[in-house]
């Protein structure tokens, strides 16, 4: 892979920003990418990247796949594959301009793909099952390939340089979407990978991460058991699958979720009534291995909105606003001040407590 | 015979510029090393009465007393050292097993003291746990893969699970082993501090059922002192399969230790000797085991998590793992160096594994087969200070058991010679006489004072890892790193090197 | 007042309380020296026997046996603080006062002395050295507003 994979954990540093169209109309990516540009100082031009929702409205109902290949006999590999789990309706390019600033890139290809029929019934997996097993299956079994994003009707653009040349490399401008997320990355001791700029993916769900979780390993060793290979060192591959777990597999609701990630001080139990401290307790107890140590603000996309979180004691920044259609959040005020000057509502999220915004009419991601 | 060929082990030596007579040295030890010769108007030592436990040296006003190791030297041999060559002349003597307590003292590998813990540096802070929250509370007991709700969406009933405030509990030791003033002390600050004690198979004294809430309730091979009423007193039952110091081989507390309390607690008559059968007679395999793990919850209506205690053995993971499918809600595994009241030496010094191959070996085992969620891991034997602690969570424990450290903050000097009855510190002994050296009111306050130094240097060392809540800690082996362990060694502890 | 009970249930029967009482009723108060260059009596007493021990040392009771007994006026109770004491000086070691006292708490002089030998809580210190010496708590200093009336 273009800059190899890592083998050890990865630290980084970073800045995130998200923006949300709450009605769902979709606006082009020029805004996103002023935001994370205004945070340069934050990243160090070693990763960068976009999430973006609703970008792929003629093929809404198809997955769409992302990818990243060294060269051309890793994507024959995964053509191979792909060709025989799946029906694939379009395979091309993804479009780039040249940009100075960007060098080495990947092959980067996109697909829509549903998946075939008699496979899917023969493997007995819900349909986002099969497609997450793939995904995983490719990441870890395919060398030179790496699944960029996998979801529907979204997609996400990433690689080596900072945000705004990724951003200007991938004619983000040229897309709509109703959410963007992007990040900025300071990875402290790996080569640029391009697969390892954020945001990470799996189906509709990408997260866009700053921090460094102390309790990765502990997180990694949970979701072994429940078949996920982590297998990108990096701590946002991490959340995303134990999202992934408790949202998808276990269809657990989105608070639970957040207070397994971010559990509540247990000197907030003992404040808590009965009932709630029963809840509580109880997610501490199955999903302790899911708590999310060490300092993090997170973005976690998908296609009704997304939630941004930080860490329990707060201990990265996080900022939020409102205006009368849209919902922003950003590592920084500025970057938000920056496309947006006046909001209604802006405010700093406690740690621990969750901000979620929501498409109107939708009752939780 | 006419000559015992055994030397003294040890040397008392009396200053007799500072011995100002006052026979305290006398009147302690129960041993009889310390005489007043009243013809020479002075003070004499017996030397090869002393078993070296400091009782003397530790209540001597004047500092008159050291006592050495016994400076004879035999002929230098690698083979045939000295410690061999007693232990053949005191078979030759007597035609018995070695008798020893507590735990293996031999030289080999210490794993604890080959692992490194890391720290935070630049890209992750570190906490500070004097100014921020810092949270040791551990649950055991069966989990679910996931919570679950009911119609109402209420969260539905996990089942028994046991609440730790800090992941320390003292291990199983029996009343009829220690004394009940030594079980007092510990039953009482397990109460305070949030932790649990076990009562070990010597069923429950009447003077600790307020500490019931604190209790885990052993079911061991003898069944002594066990019934409903028991079964039910505890917050937790354990089966003990084995026992580290003395794997695959059952207990034998002597007739003279069982008075009138030990007798009426074990529900055995005053002066018989009480003996453990090596196996469970009900327990021949895994399916069997199963069935007493099912009896028990029957028994207490499905109320109290059951945990199976086990020896590290050989194939240890295995075991584990059929003892997590057989039901089981905790499983215990004692490594060889755990302590004991009696074992033979021989036993206690060759058999099973190190607890911290074990451990690595039944949590990597038991995550392979997705089990490890399901059931709380507690390791011990031997655990020595808050670092192996840190090292056992992160290696894969959900908590330790201690009982060593604690009957050593409660005056033990590692004399090892508990299965004398002869205690000088009143732990180890049902002499009356001794019991009461040990006053559980400052029993209490010295292992409480233990488990909170211990917590809190936890905190300090969790805090530094920038983390702050130990479940963050449990099974992070990247956390670790080893030093001058060979590859298959760092393979089986599933760690780096330091280094890499 | 407060006075020195006994808990012979912890009394280990070591005696330690006699050698801190002779220490610090001596000149040098240094054990040492006390207890061979100085001739100093203990003021307390363990009794053992058998398993039982306890240590016994004077009650400073109401109606005080021992100063009625007293054929000098040497002993005499303290209005103020409680304490039982008795002047040297006037002492004629008639020891009258050991065959009044119903505890058993007074004792002859080991050294021949015609003094007696009796407990005065210490009265200069804090705590008791006996109280605050013993290594198994068997000892303690308290008031507990019962008086033992003789």
């Amino acid at each position: 892979m273009r800059g190899s994979r890592p083998t050890e954990k990865i630290m980084s540093g970073c800045a995130i920003s998200g923006i949300l169209n709450r009605r769902g109309k979709c606006f082009s990516g020029k805004e996103i990418m002023d935001s994370i540009a205004l945070m340069h100082d934050r990243s160090n031009g070693l990763g960068g990247g976009f999430a973006a929702y609703g970008i792929y409205p003629d093929h809404k109902d198809e997955y769409a796949i992302h990818m990243f290949y060294d060269d051309l006999e890793a994507k024959e590999k995964v053509d191979y594959f792909l060709n025989r789990h799946f029906v694939i309706l379009v395979s091309e390019k993804i479009p780039t301009r040249e940009v100075e600033a960007i060098n080495n890139p990947p092959i980067i290809w996109r697909y829509f793909v549903r998946p075939d029929e008699r496979k899917l019934s023969e493997s007995g997996l819900e349909e986002d099952e099969y497609v997450a097993q793939s995904v995983m299956n490719i990441n870890a079994n395919y060398r030179g390939a790496f699944v960029v994003s996998s979801g529907k009707n979204m997609g996400v653009f990433k690689g080596v340089g900072y945000p705004e040349d990724i951003g200007e490399f991938y004619k983000l401008e040229e897309y709509e979407a109703y959410l963007w997320t992007a990040h900025g990355r300071f990875p402290t001791n790996t080569p640029g990978w391009w697969g390892g700029a954020h945001p990470f993916t799996l189906l509709d769900w990408s997260i866009v991460h700053n921090g460094e979780i102390s309790s990765y390993g502990a997180n990694k060793r949970y979701l072994e058991m429940f078949d996920y290979k982590c297998t990108m060192q990096t701590d946002t591959e991490a959340i995303t699958y134990l999202f992934d777990l408790m949202l998808r597999k276990h269809n657990l609701p989105l608070e639970v979720a957040v207070k397994a990630v971010a559990a509540p001080l247990w000197s907030e139990v003992e404040r808590m009534d009965d009932e709630e401290a029963k809840l509580v307790k109880s997610i501490r107890a199955v999903y302790g291995s899911a708590l999310l140590n060490g300092p993090f603000s997170i973005i976690l996309g998908h296609k009704d909105g997304f939630l941004a979180l930080n860490d329990r004691i707060k201990l990265r920044p996080l900022v939020v606003a409102e205006d009368e259609e849209r919902t922003y959040v950003a590592s920084e005020e500025a970057a938000i001040r920056e496309i947006c000057s006046k909001p209604e509502k802006l405010w700093s999220p406690r740690g621990g407590e969750p901000v979620i915004g929501l498409l109107e009419g939708r009752s939780g991601v | 015979m006419s000559l015992n060929y055994n030397n003294p082990e040890f040397v008392i030596e009396r200053d007799q510029d500072k011995c100002i007579e006052c026979r305290v040295c006398a009147r302690q030890c129960a041993n009889e090393a310390h005489f007043y010769d009243e013809d020479l108007e002075r003070m004499r030592e017996e030397d090869i009465n002393c078993v070296n436990c400091h009782r003397c040296v530790t209540l001597c006003p004047t500092n008159a007393l050291v006592i050495k190791e016994y400076p004879l030297e035999y002929k230098k041999n690698s083979n045939w050292t000295g410690g061999m060559i007693s232990n053949i002349q005191k078979q030759a003597n007597t035609g018995g097993i070695l008798l020893t307590g507590m735990g293996n003292p031999t030289d080999k590998k210490i794993y604890w003291d080959h692992i490194l813990l890391n720290a935070s540096q630049v890209t992750n802070p570190s906490i500070d746990p004097l100014r921020e929250p810092m949270e040791l509370k551990t649950i055991l007991g069966r989990k679910p893969d996931k919570v679950e709700f009911d119609e109402e969406g209420k969260v539905k009933d996990l089942p028994p699970q046991l609440e730790l405030e800090t992941p320390i509990m003292f291990g199983a030791m029996s009343f009829g082993s220690i004394s009940i003033n030594a079980c007092k002390s510990l039953a009482q600050a397990a109460n305070e501090m949030g932790m649990m004690y076990n009562t070990g198979e010597g069923g429950l004294h009447e003077d600790l059922y307020p500490y019931k809430d604190r209790t885990i309730v052993q079911v061991a091979s003898g069944r002594f002192g066990v019934h409903q009423e028991y079964l039910n007193a505890g917050a937790a039952i354990e089966i003990k399969i084995g026992q580290g110091a003395k794997p695959g081989i059952g207990g034998h507390l002597p007739g003279e230790k069982v008075g009138e309390e030990v007798s009426k607690t074990r529900m055995i008559p005053k002066g018989t000797d009480a003996i453990s059968p090596a196996p469970h007679h009900d327990i021949y395999s895994i399916e069997d085991l199963r069935q007493l793990i099912y009896a028990l919850k029957e028994a207490t209506n499905y109320e109290k998590p059951v945990s199976v205690k086990i020896a590290a053995v050989h194939n240890v993971a295995a075991i584990a793992s059929g003892i997590a499918s057989a039901g089981a809600d905790i499983i215990a595994i004692d490594g060889y160096r755990g302590g004991t009241g009696a074992a033979p030496t021989m036993i206690r010094d060759n058999v099973g594994i190190p607890i911290e191959l074990a451990l690595a070996a039944v949590d990597s085992r038991l995550r392979e087969q997705s089990l490890r969620n399901k059931v709380s891991l507690v390791v011990s034997g031997s655990i020595r200070n808050s670092a192996d602690i840190v090292k056992a969570v992160a290696l894969g424990a959900d908590a330790v058991y201690v009982a060593s450290a604690a009957l050593i903050a409660l005056g033990c000097h590692m004399c090892q010679k508990c299965y004398t009855g002869k205690c000088n510190w009143g732990i180890a002994t049902q002499n009356p006489e001794l019991v009461k050296r040990l006053n559980p009111e400052i029993g209490v306050e010295r292992v409480k004072n233990l488990i909170e130094g211990w917590s809190h240097e936890i905190k300090e060392i969790l805090g530094g890892m920038g983390i702050n809540a130990l479940e963050s800690l449990r099974g992070n082996r990247l956390m670790l790193r080893g030093i001058d362990l060979t590859e298959k060694e760092l393979e089986i502890l599933g760690i780096k090197h330091a280094g890499e | 007042m407060k006075k020195v009970y006994a808990r012979e249930e912890y009394c280990l029967g070591c005696k330690l309380c006699e050698v801190y009482c002779v220490t610090n009723h001596s000149q040098s108060k240094d054990i040492i020296k006390a207890y061979k260059l100085e001739e100093v009596t203990s003021r307390i007493i363990v009794e053992t026997k058998g398993a039982v021990s306890f240590a016994l040392q004077c009650r400073h009771c109401e109606g005080s046996p021992c100063v009625k007994a007293c054929i000098t006026g040497a002993m005499q109770k303290d209005e103020e603080t409680g304490i039982v004491d008795y002047d040297e000086d006037k002492c004629v070691g008639c020891w009258t006062c050991i065959m009044a006292c119903p505890f058993g708490a007074v004792k002859r002089d080991e050294f021949g002395n015609k003094v007696i030998s009796k407990c005065d809580l210490c009265a200069e210190e804090g705590e008791p050295a006996c109280v605050e010496n013993c290594p198994n708590a068997a000892l303690i200093f308290e008031d507990r507003e019962v008086e033992e009336v003789c």
